[in-house]
């Protein structure tokens, strides 16, 4: 049985008043739907976000696997170099020089200006 | 010896020109000669105009098929003593297949909602949910455009229609063929004809129907509005977001289930990069076969002495009507959210909240482009198209959960 004809109302002759009652509440059901789904997915964005903001944690060294090995040695910081042409030091993580060169080539003919007036602060390899 | 004549007589008296001719004003003759006339007036819309030619074309050509008296490809007094309660073949699909035409055994498909919800699957695998996961907000100007669908319903019932003819009149406003097909083959078979033709129509007439409306409820410098870019939304977050959807939606509306899990499930074949064979066969055999078995099904129910009334006119102007207000809806809600991001949303992209992905999105990116050339509204507009698509499906669970 449907809602209308649980609550008594006939399908087949369905008075303009209670026309305009579904008809409020159907839209009104169709936003609420679609406003619940809006946070749900708001909240799975920001998860993701928050996932893929967070900085890559290195791996823990196996302590047991090679107790005669030397020490591991803390992470080298990533090597300055300099940005031939444009203005300053680039930090470059995992990132070759010639790729950093031409990644900085192609910003600086996509946005139209000079290198020199570029500043390149560092440039990291996103890896998935 | 061959009595020549006595053969020619039965031809004659066989044939449907015979049965045109002997029953044109008593058995509806001249019904069925209209509908071949429309259904070539179809054919004409669909090959030269480009009008939908997919599914326009089989919808056409079913519809020939079916007014050809003699034939017996579609017998509507099956499906009227299917649907008659204490008759000996009530819901017997074994007399609809031992007894019914070609045309007959096609329309199972719809009946059942099998077609529909395999053309969702379809939608699903080609749809790409990346704009409106990266602004979500735009489920919102989905949800306005679903104005027409209730505007149109309250409209049908204030014309003397039943509240099932009514809702399935007013979902032709969600813009969406399969959805529409789904609601009325559930609610008011009857109208299916009138009501898919009429759904389709107006989908192919959408660059002509909403620009004067776009224009009317926009200023010139809202149209020029530049969108900022949308944020890169992961493989991951695309993968999650079918499954969230799915549990979510079929939870809240029941009655939804078999549309949103089939679009979700061609959009999860789509997403995750490991069964691209089936993403692929969903997208285009798959596709491709059901088109022709829904659209030569739904043609089948344009018989003469259905769709010759006064109802089919009445339901081809609440269908427009349904149309405009729900891009007005879109419209008005693309306006809201440009007051409320102080003019960083172009209120264009609303009117695309009305489903038929992606013609209504191209529709606002090329209004866009015309009052500011450099604009390219296209991705922001497909945020509210595929919300349309969920937004439409939830207008229709809804109505399918009050007068199912």
């Amino acid at each position: 049985m449907t809602y209308l004809a649980a609550s008594g109302v006939s399908l087949d002759d369905i008075g303009i008043l209670d026309a305009g009652i579904v008809a409020l509440l159907g839209y009104a059901v169709v936003f609420f739907g679609l406003i619940l789904l809006m946070l749900v997915v708001m909240a799975l964005g920001k998860v993701f976000m928050a996932r893929q903001s967070r900085p890559v944690q290195k791996k823990a060294p196996a302590p047991a696997a090679a107790p005669a090995a030397a020490p591991v040695a803390a992470p080298a910081e990533a090597p300055v170099v300099a940005a031939p042409g444009s203005a300053g030091p680039v930090k470059l993580y995992d990132t070759p020089p010639k790729t950093a060169a031409m990644i900085m080539a192609i910003v600086a003919d996509q946005m139209g200006k000079p290198l020199n007036e570029l500043r390149f602060i560092s440039i990291k390899e996103v890896k998935d | 010896m061959i009595n020549i004549g006595e053969i020619l007589l039965n031809l004659w008296n066989d044939s449907g020109f015979a049965t045109i001719i002997s029953g044109f004003t008593a058995q509806g003759g001249w019904q069925n000669l209209v509908m071949i006339v429309i259904s070539c007036g179809l054919l004409y819309l669909a090959i030269v105009k480009k009008f939908e030619p997919l599914l326009l074309c089989g919808i056409a050509f079913g519809c020939l098929l079916t007014n050809l008296p003699g034939a017996g490809l579609y017998n509507q007094e099956l499906w009227t003593n299917f649907m008659t309660e204490g008759h000996a073949a009530y819901h017997s699909y074994g007399t609809i297949m031992r007894e019914g035409g070609l045309l007959d055994i096609f329309y199972i498909g719809v009946k059942t909602s099998l077609y529909p919800c395999l053309i969702f699957m379809g939608v699903g695998a080609m749809t790409d949910f990346g704009p409106l996961l990266s602004n979500p907000k735009s489920l919102l100007l989905g949800a306005a455009a679903q104005m027409g669908v209730f505007a149109a319903f309250f409209g049908a019932v204030c014309m003397g229609f039943t509240g099932a003819e009514a809702a399935s009149i007013g979902i032709i406003g969600g813009a969406d063929g399969p959805t529409a097909i789904f609601l009325t083959s559930q609610l008011a078979p009857h109208l299916l004809g009138a009501i898919a033709v009429a759904a389709y129509s107006y989908m192919a007439l959408i660059p002509m129907i909403q620009p004067p409306f776009m224009k009317l409820l926009t200023t010139p410098e809202q149209r020029k509005i530049k969108m900022v870019q949308t944020r890169q939304v992961s493989k991951t977050e695309k993968i999650v977001f079918p499954i969230v959807v799915t549990i979510f939606v079929a939870l809240l509306l029941p009655d939804t289930a078999p549309l949103i899990g089939c679009l979700m499930l061609g959009n999860l074949f789509k997403e995750t990069g490991v069964t691209e064979r089936l993403s692929d066969t969903v997208q285009n055999a798959l596709m491709n076969i059901v088109t022709i078995l829904l659209s030569t099904a739904v043609g089948a129910t344009m018989v003469g002495s259905n769709f010759l009334t006064g109802e089919t006119l009445k339901i081809i102007v609440l269908g427009v009507c349904a149309f405009i207000l729900s891009t007005c809806g879109g419209l008005l809600g693309g306006q809201v959210m440009y007051w409320a991001t102080k003019g960083k949303i172009n209120p264009l992209i609303g009117s695309a909240g009305v489903s038929a992905v992606p013609m209504a999105a191209r529709v606002a990116n090329k209004e866009g482009q015309k009052a500011n050339p450099s604009n390219f509204l296209l991705m922001h507009a497909m945020g509210p198209n595929v919300a349309g698509v969920i937004g439409s499906a939830i207008a229709a669970g809804f109505l399918l959960s009050v007068f199912g």
